[in-house]
């Protein structure tokens, strides 16, 4: 199969307008992915499809993945003026980057055999942008996994011939498989509860006196 | 009538082909050789019941291989798997619609408490929190001689139950309800999400 | 409790002459006894022809990947049993592959042979009960079912004297296996696998040559390869289309391909196909078995470089995938270094086969969505995770 970057040429070529990126993908596996823009990634997708080197047609996984706000902290070397002497200063600099959901698809080729060729396609955001183009026209196998990805995740897929739920029941309205998600306070007895488990037991646990300097065990009231 | 025989009269009797018993005796063995469980499977542990019917660990010995699949023809359902929130009401419409008298046996880590899963925004911790269990049996899943050591179990329990008297079985009591509210399904959880007339959580009393 | 119509406050409604369009809407499910499991299906039927077909489920969804989320990367791996509870071996291949792929871990020899041994062992299980489980469905009323289990049972006491336990056996470690055959296991295994042939002829008698299956089985939920490759159906009923796909022959993993075998076909894609893919794909492992049983070399079962506890991957993703006794089992992975993985993807192979069930029922009788059910070999643990 030919190289990624081959690939990203050509698939620019075919459709004009495309904006794809090559994400590197750092550690052993070697399975670098390519970016697409939500306007044109059906596009791309279909000439992938289509194509008669690639005929990637068998559309393998599609998985959404949820990523937060992230603060990154660099330490780097600044020149700066201290004390009437230019020096170089160590500073720390923060870099934003704002959180999005992303699905990722990964395609192989049952008539040639080959692959696999990764797919993501970003949101905007994790709130009211949070949509992607659904791939569903081109590969029938994504219905189900695009409607789990809503369910899981809360991205709305435009295109999609059937978007509701399928794991969770339909009067459910939060999206549990985001990093933000907290579970309902399901109390249950735990003999030897630690760490988070008993952060949140401490909620249900009776006053206690305190007794020889021992740990008050009380919740906050 | 045969708690006012002797033991030993009654083994003497016997012994002249003159069998002496109960009312209750009879009914209650009657019932624990013939009990029909609900053909309930949710996962794994279902397996496994399907491999105490089958014929190398075989239910049938006990009364019970005849898996009916209708509720209203079943005395036994085997809660047989995780229980999940989104099965949960159909779980409690299925005991309702069980006619009396019913027995339920939890069977695998799963039913009783959550198991493996406990950590689970869609796993009920345990089918104890709407309906009344009768037995459970530990195990991920238990073997198939767990199972029978259940049904054995079971069946002591229903030798013991006592027809009339104080101490009568909950299901001749006209207090004592035999069908069991069905959980909705609410935004973020069930609703409610344990019924507090079977289950209380034990209180964390540290002392 | 019933009400007493003296109690009711208001008049009933009245019953409405006709139902909207002479289309009667029927749930099958969650609680039935053909639908392996708790699976169900809102059927809209005209008559007892199949009009719509919508499948439900989440009703076994235990959050595995927010639990693969919260717990180390070796913790993963009992859960993995509880994915397609008939093939925990093929299941902890699967994720083992993954985390190897991911980290380039080596195998040695002897355990990828034991690998494969163990795998071609489950596909025989699986494949057994569920021919067991189709005849029954069919109305044969639990009879294949018992000589079905009563071959499963010999091979779950194999893996219950290597692994400890029948079907949950938490068997392979990333980078090998967790022990070693006990003595006296391989002649047990031989002797199985040699007395597997003679089960699969009386079997097949059974299926080949019953006019009421082949009646019952043969033209219905016909499906076509293009439709099949472009819903990403894989294993026995990709094949039975006719599309030579077979993952151990495509990807080459795990020295499969040191083994001579075939890769059986079907030609017109129905049930009856997807019938003969299983048994025939039976007789294709007894052959694997018979080779690697064979060719088995002695040595390490483990890579000793990998540190099983406290076991962090190098930042990336993978994604690997083995060919199950359903399909095609992936596991996608995306690790940030630490010691749980921030993304674990199960690729289930029952839930997107399932994707075109309604295509292969419209048409068809109630009856006959039993056996189209039946043929496309769902377990509810992998569908709903």
């Amino acid at each position: 199969m030919e190289s990624l970057d081959e690939l990203k040429g050509r698939a620019e070529q075919a459709v004009p307008g495309a904006k794809i990126t090559i994400v590197p993908n750092p550690g052993p596996a070697n399975q670098p992915s390519l970016l697409l823009d939500n306007e044109h990634a059906a596009a791309v997708v279909r000439f992938l499809r289509d194509d008669a080197v690639l005929r990637l047609d068998h559309c393998s996984n599609a998985t959404g993945v949820d990523w937060l706000d992230r603060k990154v902290s660099k330490k780097v070397k600044v020149k700066k003026v201290v004390e009437g002497e230019e020096k170089e200063v160590e500073e720390t600099q923060e870099e934003f980057f704002p959180g999005y959901l992303e699905a990722v698809y990964h395609l192989y080729s049952m008539t040639h055999k080959h692959g696999p060729v990764v797919i993501r396609t970003r949101t905007k955001d994790r709130a009211e942008g949070a949509r992607l183009p659904s791939l569903t026209p081109i590969y029938r196998s994504a219905e189900f996994q695009e409607r789990e990805i809503f369910d899981l995740y809360g991205v709305r897929f435009d295109g999609h011939p059937d978007l509701r739920r399928i794991l969770m029941w339909d009067e459910f309205e939060d999206f549990p498989m985001r990093k933000d998600y907290r579970e309902p306070d399901d109390y249950e007895y735990e003999p030897t509860p630690h760490d988070d488990v008993l952060e949140r037991a401490k909620e249900h646990y009776s006053a206690r006196p305190q007794l020889d300097g021992a740990e008050n065990l009380t919740a906050p009231s | 009538m045969s708690g006012q025989v002797d033991e030993s009269l009654r083994s003497e009797l016997q012994k002249q082909g003159i069998w002496v018993t109960s009312t209750q005796e009879l009914y209650n063995w009657g019932r624990r050789n013939s009990i029909w469980p609900l053909q309930f499977g949710l996962a794994c542990c279902a397996i496994e019941m399907i491999a105490t019917a089958a014929s190398r660990y075989d239910l049938a010995r006990f009364g019970g291989e005849v898996f009916r699949p209708s509720p209203r023809q079943a005395d036994l359902m085997i809660v047989a798997g995780t229980v999940t929130k989104k099965m949960a009401p159909q779980i409690v419409r299925l005991y309702n619609q069980m006619p009396d008298p019913k027995y339920v046996i939890s069977m695998g880590a799963c039913a009783i408490s959550g198991g493996p899963f406990k950590r689970g925004y869609n796993v009920l911790k345990g089918i104890d929190r709407y309906i009344p269990v009768d037995v459970y049996i530990p195990g991920c899943p238990p073997r198939p001689e767990a199972l029978l050591h259940a049904f054995m179990e079971l069946q002591r329990k229903i030798d013991g139950q006592r027809l009339t008297g104080n101490g009568k079985a909950a299901f001749l009591d006209p207090k004592q309800p035999s069908d069991f509210p069905v959980p909705a399904f609410g935004a973020h959880d069930l609703e409610p999400p344990s019924n507090p007339e079977v289950f209380q959580p034990p209180l964390m009393e540290r002392t | 409790m019933s009400v007493g119509f003296h109690e009711l406050e208001e008049a009933p409604p009245p019953m409405t002459a006709r139902v909207e369009g002479d289309l009667l809407e029927v749930s099958m499910g969650p609680q039935h006894p053909s639908t392996h499991g708790v699976f169900r299906m809102n059927v809209a039927l005209e008559g007892e022809i199949v009009r719509k077909l919508k499948p439900v489920f989440g009703y076994l969804h235990r959050n595995h990947e927010k639990i693969g989320e919260n717990t180390s990367y070796l913790g993963s791996m009992p859960y993995t049993d509880r994915l397609d509870y008939f093939c925990s071996m093929t299941n902890n291949w699967a994720y083992a592959l993954s985390v190897e792929k991911l980290a380039a871990i080596e195998v040695p020899e002897r355990a990828e042979y034991l690998r494969v041994i163990l795998a071609e062992l489950t596909r025989l299980q699986n494949h057994a009960s569920l021919l067991g489980f189709l005849l029954s469905d069919m109305g044969a009323w639990g009879t294949p079912l018992m000589y079905a289990f009563r071959e499963r049972e010999r091979i779950l006491d194999l893996f219950e004297s290597l692994s400890g336990s029948r079907m949950m056996c938490d068997y392979m470690r990333f980078g090998g296996c967790r022990c070693d055959l006990p003595p006296g296991w391989m002649e047990r295994a031989r002797k199985v696998v040699d007395a597997f042939p003679r089960f699969l002829d009386e079997f097949e008698k059974l299926i080949v040559s019953n006019e009421i299956l082949i009646a019952r089985t043969q033209d219905v939920g016909k499906l076509s390869a293009e439709l099949a490759v472009n819903a990403g159906i894989t294993g026995p009923m990709l094949r039975a289309c006719g599309v030579n796909y077979d993952l151990r022959k495509v990807d080459g993993y795990g020295f499969y391909p040191r083994f001579k075998f075939r890769v059986p076909l079907g030609e017109h894609g129905d049930c009856y196909d997807r019938l003969m893919m299983r048994v025939l794909e039976m007789r294709e492992s007894i052959g694997i078995l018979k080779q690697a049983m064979e060719q088995l070399p002695a040595g390490p079962i483990m890579n000793p470089k990998v540190k099983i506890r406290a076991f962090k991957p190098p930042a990336g993703e993978a994604y690997g995938r083995i060919e199950g006794p359903k399909g095609e089992l992936g596991f996608y992975l995306i690790s940030d270094g630490s010691a749980n993985p921030y993304r674990y993807r199960v690729r289930p192979p029952s839930f997107i086969n399932l994707t075109i069930l309604e295509d292969l029922c419209l048409g068809h009788t109630v009856a006959d969505v039993m056996v189209i059910l039946g043929s496309v070999d769902i377990v509810m643990g992998e569908v709903d995770r």
